[in-house]
């Protein structure tokens, strides 16, 4: 055992010495209380170590201990409606020792006592290799959970466990060579878990939220950040995301933010009902909380943790949405961990290897077909990171870093949030680079001229960001009626469509297919009002008809109701406007 | 070299039972000092520094490098020199006496008394740095906490276990609305209700200012002042606010207290890290402040809260100035990050002799719906809140454009709202020196919205029968 004494102490960072034979990222266990450590510099037999609890106290001298291997995260049945600190510790385990995060606490990850209903798959002679099914157990009431096969692993299945009940620790295969397959595996968090192939992301991750879905959408295996000052929303937006997207798990990593924030998902996710099976959210919920009071190294740390639970999923083959808030956070410990090594600075500050470790992170989303002898499984992780820029200042390292790698920018608006314009998600701002893989899943699925749809929709806002520059200067009176159709047409778009009410209950979701009649109905208004003006009718006798106020009303309308409704209700706008007379 | 670490090792140690005290300081920079050749120390142990006059200073290990310990010099370096001056480490961390004998009591900001009192007879010596409170056994934030200002518990209102800063400028009366504040907040359930309030770096003027408004109101019975005064030592103030929501904590999860922590200024507070960070050569983030100054403030604010099966709270009022009334500075950026919304100040209200200057417009409390409506503060508080606002927010609006067009140019309503504007930053926000409860804050706002036409009352429709004014003309009008 390689076992050495601490030479200095500086913030979350300790150098340890007679360390020889230690290496990068094993995890060490620093002073008498044995707190975890990672080592993150080597330097002949000293070793510089970041250690997740606070170092109050440790002393120059005290022992150092490796576990001569990485960070390693647990996975196995039991992590879904679980919650974890940045190291996966389970925080309901460590409350029982006190109110208060005590250092030095030890927990295991998985419940070790529960017995897990398991049903065998693989046959005795069968060849396997890893990411094979060996069987399945239920978890929560709607996923399906599947032990596999390790993924370094291969061979001939000597034995097989009978259906029955088994702890996270029994064997539930054996192979010739004598390798035994365990309920739960290990896997070290900062690699990616391996699979087959990547595949084209072509299914639209949706979201219910109209400005996301219609004008910004991204796909299933993509990625994206919402950056945006405090008090825009990025939180709601984030918690939005978790409660709606069309996915079967959700990872949620609360990295260095509000302990409030946290008790609020975790007494509100267990009584949410999930939108598609009925099953408390919670139980396909994994929650990572690593409060901005926690310790620094911890919080570098769990975004990695999030990660691996999230590719554990997926190759398993489903779709896994991690949601983590805030990157900032991260990026922040990995700023103050490289500053007390006296690390060359860059931009502010952060390390240079910034933008290579984002990179590296967000690589780690896509849709794969996961290790396996099968050719069935599908798996993704999609990855949204919220971003929380200095001063809402979207020119800072963290932003302009996520943005190279990330292929949508979901932008909040300070002055959006100010007019209490929800979600204040920017439209001139944000972009998506997934419209054309997407795009022609919405065509096949919700309707032929969806992308024409939105198109012209998006031209109409951004031809009212235009005239709005002219207005302030010689105010709406001096446009033309064929410009101020314009105004009357946009300040519709984004009041009865792009603002959504988290809140409301029928609003809070919005399925894609009436999210596009809804638009085609603002359309058809001013396609017909065009007209109108064309041949000599005046606005006033337009704005006149009764219209405005069903269209407003659209979002509130239940959705079965509004996706019946619609159609008749945007012929019947084309023509009452048709009928207006001119005089 | 210095003639210390020449010296061989014993002949500069001078040893006793309990500890040992070392002459070996190699050099002294800013606020910190290095000791050379010392053995066991423990990184934020605390010391004890007796200088050649044989007065006592304390300091606090921030490093630890083999044989050399950097130590961060509370009272400062003046007087200290690299022959004589002597540094004992105690072999603790920071900590703190406290006692529910606190209440009433004048403290400095390292926690010892400076009232003349009696000594404190400690019921538990507590670390200062805290424990972060596991999410899991967090209690939501509920109920609020009535501070007798209507722009705050009509608008902003201040919930239980929350931290709600408030941002003002320099020259800006924050100060007068935290003495206002700590004088009439209370909780109305009857529960015990104590006031923390840590003063880092106020002036003697200030600090004469609030002992003369605690005195004359009795209000300092019931509050535990802390008080670094602007010219005591710099990195004093770094303990202050730890030494207050200790002691704070001690109150709300021993005592069942339900406890606000009022922490006036943080700018002062953000100042003194950045110049420890400067003299540790530190690589610096933004505007010279050290990268770790948001995981610093947020063990600070995060000390907020509410805890399951326990019945007190702690609740944070922290007060802060924005340099050059600029909002995306770090001190302000960093703090909205992390706390659960935010109060501003107006230069402009101000200027216009409206007391307390809070701009409506950017506040908000983001716990605000945990803490108020039926069996709270009132059924129709939000309600009434959101309609104050837009009718605010609207006459604002306005104002823009009588500045262009004039006001003759305005339909009936719109002036409605012109008057509306004036009158709510002269009524509800405007209040002066007044204590209200929530109930009158409520009514007078009744009475501004009977101002505005009965068709344009959307938000409060379903109370109007109940609380408007001229309840009985407007069942007739609709």
């Amino acid at each position: 055992m390689i076992a050495g004494t601490i030479h200095k102490i500086t913030g979350p960072v300790a150098v340890a010495q007679g360390m020889t034979g230690a290496k990068m990222y094993d995890i060490v266990r620093v002073g008498k209380e044995g707190l975890m450590g990672e080592v993150i510099r080597l330097e002949g037999d000293r070793a510089t170590i970041q250690v997740y609890e606070d170092t109050s106290g440790l002393k120059v001298g005290d022992p150092v201990e490796s576990t001569a291997g990485p960070l390693l995260v647990e996975l196995g049945p039991g992590l879904l409606s679980s919650i974890y600190d940045g190291v996966q510790r389970p925080l309901p385990i460590v409350a029982e020792a006190g109110d208060f995060i005590e250092r030095g606490t030890v927990a295991s990850a998985l419940d070790r006592e529960k017995l897990w209903d398991f049903t065998p798959v693989a046959t005795v002679g069968q060849q396997v290799v890893g990411g094979d099914v060996i069987g399945t157990i239920p978890e929560g009431q709607t996923i399906l959970h599947k032990v596999m096969v390790p993924p370094n692993v291969k061979g001939t299945i000597a034995s097989v466990a009978d259906a029955g009940q088994y702890n996270v620790d029994a064997t539930m295969a054996t192979l010739e060579d004598g390798t035994e397959i365990k309920m739960s595996q290990w896997w070290p968090v900062r690699q990616g878990r391996p699979y087959t192939r990547k595949l084209d992301p072509t299914h639209p991750f949706t979201t219910g939220m109209r400005i996301l879905d219609t004008f910004f959408p991204i796909a299933l295996g993509g990625n994206a950040i919402i950056p945006g000052g405090f008090g825009t929303g990025k939180t709601v937006t984030q918690q939005s995301l978790a409660k709606w997207a069309d996915v079967d798990i959700i990872v949620y990593v609360g990295c260095g933010e509000r302990g409030n924030e946290m008790t609020e998902v975790l007494v509100e996710f267990p009584e949410l009902e999930d939108p598609r099976t009925g099953a408390p959210l919670m139980d396909r919920t994994v929650l990572v909380a690593n409060t901005s009071n926690m310790p620094v190294a911890a919080r570098e740390a769990s975004i990695y943790v999030g990660a691996t639970l999230a590719e554990f999923y997926r190759d398993m083959g489903y779709s896994v949405a991690m949601m983590a808030d805030s990157t900032s956070r991260w990026g922040e410990a990995l700023r103050e961990v490289s500053g007390r090594l006296e690390e060359m600075p860059g931009e502010e500050g952060y390390p240079a290897y910034l933008s290579t470790r984002l990179a590296a992170f967000y690589e780690r989303s896509g849709r794969v077909r996961p290790l396996g002898s099968d050719d069935e499984r599908v798996g993704s992780v999609t990855m949204v990171g919220a971003v929380s820029p200095a001063g809402g200042d979207m020119s800072e390292p963290m932003t302009q870093n996520s943005l190279r790698v990330t292929g949508a920018f979901w932008a909040l608006d300070t002055s959006l949030a100010q007019r209490r314009h929800f979600p204040a998600i920017s439209w001139t701002k944000s972009y998506t680079l997934f419209l054309g893989q997407v795009g022609s899943w919405f065509e096949e699925n919700v309707a032929g001229d969806w992308q024409a749809a939105r198109d012209q929709a998006m031209s109409i806002l951004q031809k009212e960001t235009e005239l709005q520059e002219i207005v302030q200067l010689v105010g709406p009176d001096a446009l033309p009626e064929s410009e101020k159709i314009i105004l009357e047409v946009a300040r519709m778009l984004r009041e009865d469509f792009l603002q959504q009410f988290a809140f409301d209950a029928i609003d809070a979701y919005c399925p894609p297919k009436k999210q596009y009649l809804m638009l085609k109905a603002i359309l058809a208004f001013h396609d017909a009002a065009v007209a109108a003006l064309n041949r000599g009718v005046s606005l006033r006798q337009v704005l006149e008809l009764p219209l405005k106020e069903t269209i407003a009303t659209m979002k509130t309308t239940e959705h079965d109701e509004a996706i019946e409704m619609l159609p008749g209700f945007t012929a019947k706008i084309a023509e009452d406007i048709a009928g207006i007379e001119v005089y | 070299m210095t003639p210390a670490t020449m010296a061989p090792a014993e002949e500069v140690k001078k040893r006793s039972l309990v500890s040992t005290d070392y002459r070996t300081i190699s050099y002294v920079t800013g606020p910190l000092i290095f000791v050379e050749n010392v053995q066991g120390i423990a990184y934020n142990e605390m010391v004890a520094i007796r200088m050649p006059d044989d007065t006592v200073r304390s300091g606090q290990v921030l490093e630890v490098s083999g044989q050399t310990a950097v130590i961060q010099v509370f009272e400062g370096t003046q007087g200290i020199d690299v022959d004589a001056t002597e540094v004992r480490f105690l072999e603790e961390v920071a900590k703190v006496d406290v006692s529910s004998e606190l209440l009433g009591r004048v403290l400095n900001g390292t926690g010892r008394p400076i009232d003349g009192g009696s000594p404190i007879l400690p019921e538990a010596r507590l670390d200062i740095t805290g424990a972060p409170i596991n999410p899991y056994t967090r209690e939501k934030p509920a109920d609020y906490i009535e501070t007798g200002i209507s722009a705050i518990d009509a608008l902003t209102t201040l919930v239980r276990g929350q931290k709600l800063p408030i941002f003002s400028g320099s020259g800006l009366p924050a100060n007068e609305l935290a003495a206002q504040i700590i004088r009439q907040a209370r909780v109305k359930s009857g529960e015990e209700f104590a006031i923390v309030f840590g003063a880092m770096g106020i002036t003697h003027r200030e600090a004469a200012y609030f002992m003369n408004q605690f005195e004359t109101t009795g209000a300092l019975e019931r509050v535990v002042f802390f008080l670094n005064l602007a010219d005591d030592p710099t990195v004093e103030r770094l303990l202050t606010p730890k030494v207050a929501l200790t002691v704070a904590e001690y109150l709300a999860f021993e005592k069942d207290m339900q406890v606000l922590v009022v922490l006036s200024d943080m700018t002062n507070y953000c100042e003194a890290l950045r110049e420890v960070s400067t003299a540790r050569e530190e690589v610096p983030g933004r505007r010279g402040y050290p990268g770790y100054m948001y995981t610093d403030l947020s063990m600070i604010y995060e000390r907020a809260g509410r805890i399951k099966g326990r019945k007190g709270s702690v609740t944070q009022l922290p007060i802060l100035t924005m340099p050059d009334d600029d909002i995306t500075h770090p001190i302000p950026d960093l703090t909205g990050y992390i706390t659960e919304g935010q109060v501003v100040l107006s230069r402009q209200l101000h200027r216009r002799a409206v007391f307390p200057p809070i701009d409506v417009l950017p506040c908000l409390s983001r716990l605000m719906n945990l803490g108020i409506g039926e069996g709270k503060t009132r059924e129709d508080h939000r309600e009434v809140a959101n309609q104050l606002y837009a009718g605010y927010a609207q006459g604002r609006d306005l104002r823009k454009l009588v500045a262009i067009v004039g006001e003759e140019a305005l339909s009936d309503n719109d002036r409605a709202y012109l008057r509306f504007a004036d009158e709510f930053e002269k009524r509800i926000v405007g209040q002066g020196d007044e204590d209200r409860t929530i109930e009158e804050t409520l009514s007078i706002g009744w009475e501004l919205m009977a101002g505005l036409p009965m068709s344009e009352l959307k938000r409060v429709r379903k109370f109007i029968d109940t609380y408007h004014p001229n309840a009985g003309e407007a069942s007739e009008d609709l």
